[in-house]
């Protein structure tokens, strides 16, 4: 293992954390729920009567926060998202990530960030396996092709 | 005053994922690059999210109500079954292969990259493949325990749906 320097971004990424973690302490100590983006969006397929609105206003902010950024982040940190997987790749990843999400009831927000936090078990396990998963599909993508 | 505060948690929690790197795939698939030019960055994501909701849950699981006046719901489930495990080795495969995971690739399709949008789509038909899966297993099972009767069937498909 070597470190890329180069690409490491600590206090950004500190920052970034402490934004995440107080977003998700309001939501839960305001509106009495876990921020978790997938049972968010899930629970809209299909939408419920009375369930939907809170849903679609936090996905409205969460829509609205890269236009935000834009107007106020310095250009130092407006760094361009390097996406280089393939039309196929995005479209296997993306049903992997929709189904799997579902199906262990949680993703990167609501069992790696919520469910840590608040010390869950269940959560522990749930991150990782998804952490072990991704180190492993990198590893072998990386280095074995 | 509760879509307004829902509007605004939204609206931070995706300042902190561009703020942080998640949106960009690179720097995700940079961290899960263990055995390569690895980025530690994101250990400092989770580490910071972590730390504040850390106390957060804390002051949380002690009210029965949360500070705007409504229910306060913490989640439930203890159990840790197959569905658990390997839903998150799904999840982790298809992160991996994109660097994307569902926040991240919800604010970038709204910052008008395709790629996210092409990946938030198939994301999206996961989902509703999963709501077919559990409904006819649901339905199946509805069947088996209660074949004399199969108009209760729609009625007996809703699936438990607990999160996280």
């Amino acid at each position: 293992m070597t470190i890329d320097w180069s690409h490491f971004t600590p206090w950004a990424s500190l920052a970034g954390g402490l934004l995440l973690g107080l977003a998700s302490a309001l939501f839960i100590l305001l509106n009495g729920r876990i921020l978790g983006i997938s049972g968010i969006l899930g629970g809209l397929i299909p939408p419920k009567r009375h369930d939907a609105i809170w849903r679609l206003a936090f996905l409205a902010g969460l829509f609205a926060s890269p236009w935000i950024y834009k107007a106020l982040a310095p250009t130092s940190l407006l760094t361009a998202a390097r996406i280089d997987a393939s039309v196929l790749l995005l479209i296997i990843a993306g049903l992997l990530v929709g189904i799997g999400t579902r199906y262990g009831a949680g993703c990167t927000s609501g069992h790696g960030v919520c469910g840590l936090a608040r010390l869950s078990p269940r959560s522990l396990v749930a991150t990782l396996a998804f952490m072990g998963a991704g180190f492993a599909v990198v590893f072998v993508a990386r280095h074995l092709f | 005053m509760h879509r307004l505060s829902e509007f605004i948690v939204g609206l931070l929690f995706g300042l902190g994922l561009l703020l942080s790197g998640m949106t960009d795939p690179g720097k995700v698939l940079g961290f899960l690059d263990l055995f390569g030019q690895w980025d530690p960055s994101l250990a400092f994501v989770m580490g910071g999210a972590i730390l504040v909701g850390f106390f957060a849950f804390a002051l949380a699981k002690k009210r029965t109500t949360s500070f705007l006046g409504g229910a306060l719901r913490l989640p439930t489930s203890n159990v840790i079954d197959k569905r658990l495990v390997i839903g998150g080795l799904l999840f982790g495969a298809g992160w991996g292969l994109a660097g994307f995971c569902p926040g991240p690739a919800l604010v970038s399709m709204a910052a008008g990259q395709e790629k996210a949008l092409i990946f938030v789509a198939a994301m999206l038909v996961g989902m509703v493949v999963f709501e077919l899966i559990t409904w006819r297993a649901a339905v199946i099972r509805s069947v088996d325990f209660d074949n004399a009767s199969p108009l209760r069937r729609g009625s007996s498909a809703r699936f438990d749906r607990d999160k996280t």
